[in-house]
Order: C-alpha cells, then sequence, then structure tokens
C-alpha cells in the first residue's frame, strides 16, 4: 500500500526533494555563516562583489543560473571534469547536481537571514567575553552563535523551503529524470504535460502543502525552543 | 607600580596624549565627560590600538607601538567592569560568573568570597533579564573578579545606579580594596566616590594630564579646585573612632582634635576618613562660645585663593591634617585673613552626610 495512495514515481520525488532540500541546507550553512558574517562585520577590498555575487542567483532567472552551473560543473566543462578526474563527482544529471542547484538558489536568503542576525549581536557583549579571556573563536562559539541563534534557525528553513521548491536551475542543470532528479516540482511539472497526469499532480500539490505548514511549524517551535534555551 | 602608560592617540578633532605611572591600589581616573576617559582605560584594555605609546600592566608590556607589540585584550590579565552590565543574557547569573574564570597570574581570587562580599548567592540561578540595575551591575563586578585579573578596570561603574545603590556598591568596592588589596584603575567625576575609594588620582583634562598622585594630597589641593568643581571642594581628614553617644553621634579623634559626627557603624577604634566639603567648613578668628555647631578645629592658614565669582578657598592647617574652606572674599577681607593667621574651622555635624565617611 503506497503512502498517502502514491504512486512510486510520485513517492520517489517526495523523498528526492527532502534529500535535496536537506543537503542543500546543511552543507551551504558554515559558508553562509562565513560569507554573512564576512559582510557584517569585516571591512575589506571587494566586500560589495562579494555582496552582489551572493544575491546574483537570487535576481538572475533561475533558467541562466542552471545555465551557468551546467557551463562550469558540465562532464565536459573544466570544473566538472576536474571533479569526476579527481574525486569521481559527478554533478550534471545527477541528484547530487540538484542538491548543488537548490543549495546556490537558496544561499542568498540564508545569507540575508544570517547576516540580519548577526548585526543584531551587540558588539559590547562580544567586547565583554573578550575582557573575560575568551580568544575569538570562543566569543563567537558561545556569544554570537547562541544571540544569532534564532536567525539561524530562520535561515536554514527558509533555505529548506527554497531548496524544496527550487525549479527552474535544477530542470537546466539536472534535467528531469524520474527517480534520478525529478525532485517534486518537476515531477509535478512533468505529470501536467501528459494526458490523466492531473490526479498525480493533484496528489503531490496536496502533499507539497502539508510538507511545508509542517516545516514552518517546526521551525516556529525550534525558534521558540532556542530563544529560551541557549545556554541552559 | 601597577600601571605604566604613555599614549598618544587621535581620533578625530581629539588628541589624547598623555604619560604616568601608578602603584598598587584604586587609582582613579578623573576628569570631565570628554576628557577621554573611556577611551583611555579601553587602550589599555586593548579594546582600541593607540597610533603610538606603550603600555605596562603590572610590570608585563602589552602594548609597545615602536616594537610592534600589542597583546589581544583575552591575553592581557585585565578585568573591566563597563558602565553598563554587559552581561550574557543567554547565560544564567552562574554561568555569567563562571564565564571569564582561569588560573590566578599574580591574585587568587576565592570565588566564595567573591559571591558573599558582593551579596550574589541568591542570584545566582537567576537570568540577567530578571535582576535590577544594581544586581546586575554587582554581578559584572564579580563576573570580572573572577576572571583573576592582574587590574581591574571600572568605567563609571556606579554611573547608571540610583544614589542608594551607589551608597551600597561603593561599601562592597571598598571591602575589595581592603581584603582582595586588588589593583584597579577606577573611572569617575564624581569626586565623593574617589575620596571614599582611591588611594592614588590621575586627572586629565581634553586628553592631557592635569595632576597625577596620592588621593590625599590632590583632592585637598586647592590649585585642583577648577577640575574637581567647587561644590565637591575639600580635604579629607583621618580620624579614629572613640566613643558611640545615646544620643546618635560618634565622637572620633584627630590629630586636630574631637570630631563628632552623625552616627557611623563601625566597631570602636576603627580608622575612618572623612571629608569634609570645602562649603561646610566656615572660619572664625577668634575661638567661637555659644555656638550650635560641634565641630570647632584650631587650624593655621596656609594660603588664601582666590576664584572667579565672589568666592575664595582657604587652604587651612588643621594638626596634620588638611582643611579647604570656601567663603567669601568679603569676609577674608573683613576678618584680615592671610598666611599663618591662628584661626577657628567650623563644621556642622549634621552637614557631613555618610557618604563621605569611609571606614
Amino acid at each position: 500500500m503506497p503512502l498517502f495512495g502514491l504512486a512510486p514515481t510520485e513517492w520517489q520525488a517526495v523523498q528526492l526533494s527532502l534529500l535535496v532540500a536537506f543537503w542543500a541546507s546543511l552543507l551551504s550553512l558554515p559558508l553562509a555563516v562565513l560569507v554573512a558574517y564576512a559582510l557584517a562585520r569585516w571591512q575589506f577590498w571587494g566586500r560589495q562583489l562579494l555582496n552582489i555575487c551572493v544575491h546574483l542567483p537570487l535576481i538572475l532567472p533561475p533558467v541562466v543560473t542552471g545555465y551557468v552551473l551546467l557551463l562550469v560543473f558540465g562532464q565536459t566543462a573544466p570544473v566538472g571534469r576536474f571533479l569526476n578526474d579527481t574525486f569521481g563527482i559527478v554533478l550534471a544529471f545527477r541528484w547530487t547536481g540538484a542538491v548543488l542547484a537548490a543549495a546556490v538558489m537558496a544561499f542568498p536568503l540564508m545569507v540575508r537571514a544570517i547576516r540580519l542576525a548577526i548585526e543584531a549581536v551587540d558588539p559590547k557583549l562580544e567586547q565583554a567575553a573578550t575582557t573575560l579571556g575568551a580568544g575569538p573563536i570562543r566569543v563567537f562559539l558561545t556569544i554570537t552563535v547562541p544571540m544569532m541563534a534564532p536567525g539561524l534557525v530562520a535561515g536554514v528553513v527558509l533555505a529548506f523551503a527554497k531548496a524544496m521548491g527550487e525549479f527552474g536551475a535544477t530542470i537546466t542543470f539536472v534535467a528531469n529524470i524520474p527517480g534520478q532528479t525529478q525532485t517534486l516540482p518537476s515531477a509535478i511539472y512533468a505529470f501536467l504535460q501528459v494526458p490523466g497526469g492531473d490526479a498525480s499532480a493533484v496528489r503531490l500539490l496536496v502533499l507539497s502543502v502539508f510538507i511545508s505548514v509542517l516545516a514552518l511549524a517546526l521551525s516556529e517551535w525550534m525558534a521558540r525552543r532556542v530563544v529560551h534555551g541557549t545556554g541552559q | 607600580m601597577t600601571l605604566f602608560l604613555d599614549l598618544n592617540h587621535s581620533v578625530g578633532d581629539f588628541n589624547l596624549a598623555l604619560k604616568f605611572q601608578v602603584p598598587n591600589g584604586v587609582s582613579a581616573l578623573f576628569g570631565r565627560s570628554g576628557a577621554g576617559k573611556t577611551t583611555l582605560v579601553n587602550a589599555v584594555a586593548g579594546l582600541i590600538t593607540p597610533q603610538k605609546g606603550r603600555i605596562e600592566i603590572a610590570g608585563r608590556a602589552v602594548f609597545d607601538a615602536g616594537r610592534g607589540l600589542n597583546i589581544p585584550p583575552h591575553q592581557r590579565g585585565i578585568g573591566y567592569v563597563f558602565q553598563d552590565p554587559r552581561l550574557f543574557p543567554h547565560m544564567s547569573v552562574q554561568r555569567n560568573l563562571n564565564y571569564g574564570r582561569r588560573p590566578a597570574r599574580s591574585f587568587e581570587i576565592d570565588a566564595n568570597l567573591i559571591v558573599d562580599i558582593l551579596g550574589l548567592e541568591k542570584l545566582l540561578d537567576r537570568r540577567p533579564d530578571t535582576l535590577s540595575g544594581g544586581e546586575k551591575q554587582r554581578v559584572a563586578i564579580a563576573r570580572a573578579l573572577l576572571s583573576n585579573p592582574d587590574l581591574l578596570l571600572l568605567d563609571e561603574p556606579l554611573a547608571a545606579l540610583a544614589r542608594a545603590r551607589k551608597l551600597e556598591i561603593l561599601s562592597y568596592l571598598e571591602r575589595l580594596r581592603d581584603e582582595l588589596r586588588l589593583p584597579m584603575l577606577y573611572v569617575s567625576h564624581s569626586v565623593p566616590e574617589l575620596a571614599r575609594l582611591a588611594t592614588d588620582i590621575v586627572v586629565m583634562d581634553a586628553g592631557k594630564l592635569v595632576a597625577c598622585g596620592p588621593a590625599s594630597d590632590l583632592l585637598s589641593d586647592p590649585s585642583l579646585v577648577p577640575q574637581l568643581g567647587l561644590a565637591a571642594a575639600g580635604a579629607s581628614v583621618l580620624a579614629r573612632l572613640t566613643a558611640q553617644s545615646e544620643d546618635g553621634l560618634s565622637t572620633l579623634n584627630t590629630s586636630a582634635g574631637q570630631l563628632f559626627l552623625p552616627r557611623i557603624e563601625a566597631p570602636l577604634g576603627s580608622r575612618v576618613r572623612v571629608r569634609i566639603l570645602a562649603q561646610d567648613v566656615m572660619i572664625s578668628v577668634q575661638k567661637p562660645e555659644q555656638i550650635s555647631a560641634l565641630n570647632i578645629l584650631p587650624c593655621h592658614i596656609i594660603s588664601l585663593r582666590p576664584g572667579d565669582g565672589p568666592g575664595m578657598i582657604v587652604e587651612l592647617n588643621s594638626g596634620n591634617d588638611r582643611l579647604l574652606a570656601r567663603i567669601t572674599a568679603r569676609s577674608a577681607k573683613r576678618l584680615c585673613l592671610q598666611p599663618d593667621l591662628a584661626c577657628y574651622a567650623i563644621v556642622k555635624t549634621l552637614s557631613i552626610r555618610p557618604a563621605e565617611v569611609a571606614i
């Protein structure tokens, strides 16, 4: 008995989307924190340039981003070939590529949320911590991170939601192969292209609403836990 | 020597340029707002990097622009109590206190003693946002102390507190000074605070050094009256508590004679420092009889210093102590006051407030 009355292809699409969104938000988190911290706190040459690059996927048409990924990470492209030859990692037309596409598309949202959270941390508290003998890493881990935790959670949830719904860049970079690269949105799109696919599309639609509501509720709960629970 | 400092630092139009050193004890940094006190303390703490100069804490160079030496704040062995408490809001009081604990370099501070002196036992499980202003500042002081600093920096730690809280924390700080003998650099623009706490005073104005020396000398130096402010001008007298009377007065012995003050809660025989404000002292050339004032001390005039207004400051020698009196120039002329003249200083008992008495 398939869960929720889903056909195997539909179920695979849901599973793949969750997997892609999970890895995309998890793997981009450390880099997003670093970039957000740099943009919020450091003055350096090329800061504006970095800011623009981070925001590009938000501004460009997703198809363009997907095409750029294909040009850089495709099997015959320089970086793609290097990754394949050296580490045996293939991204184009694989689910791992879908993770990369989702991560790139979600990155600006995550950086923005975390940057706001870092800017809200009072540097006076960090100064106080240094006068108490804490070095930069200890200050960051014990003062900065707990104080910005709600923003961190918000950033991860935003990125997860964006990754779940990412369509344009994903379909351009890794296509729409059932069981391999067909995520929930690409599955809905595919079902709409074939006669009689409406029922599948509606089932997936209901399921994606359900997942979104669940994720939102979970994030609210986590944010509250983080605000009240840090440091105890 | 606790602190040596030779600095030159400019921010916009403001230039901080001064050089001084202070011995162990409580050194007070005094000056108007905008004199550069906080900038100086931040330079000692390493929170700002001066453009030129050298800083030594407890004999160890922590900053030397010439040699390119700049030890980061967390390795300077300082504790810092800021104007605002800066407690970590996501930690309990206990965890705030534990945050900075590190092995002692020069002082081993007993955590239980600190918690006891600052009255924190009942607050340990509380969150900073549930504490009153005075409680927060006490926790901040304890937190800085428990990091076992070689030098404790306090930047107007009482500025944001109500008067009653100030007196309470001031007496805690006196205990810390006397029981732990911890060197402190204490920033303030309140002369009564300095008079109670400081062993040495550094007076600065507009980024420059005005005077530096033992507190008892500087606080009764009439030439510093413009900096310390007329209303706060006065001198400290050392005394010993000899009797408590049933009518609510305490009797003290000074080098010039007996002093009667409103009751002082201290054991008999305690050494007490009483600050007598210049504006509370009257001068009589004959010994007054039939007068309500209880304290009549024989004196000699050392000097007379006219002020800008109708008043002047008279510097008096009373036994081994010095006194300042603020009287009108007209009175000085009428009484023919001049140096070496013998006279009497009259101080009303009730004009000396508890805040002016340090035990």
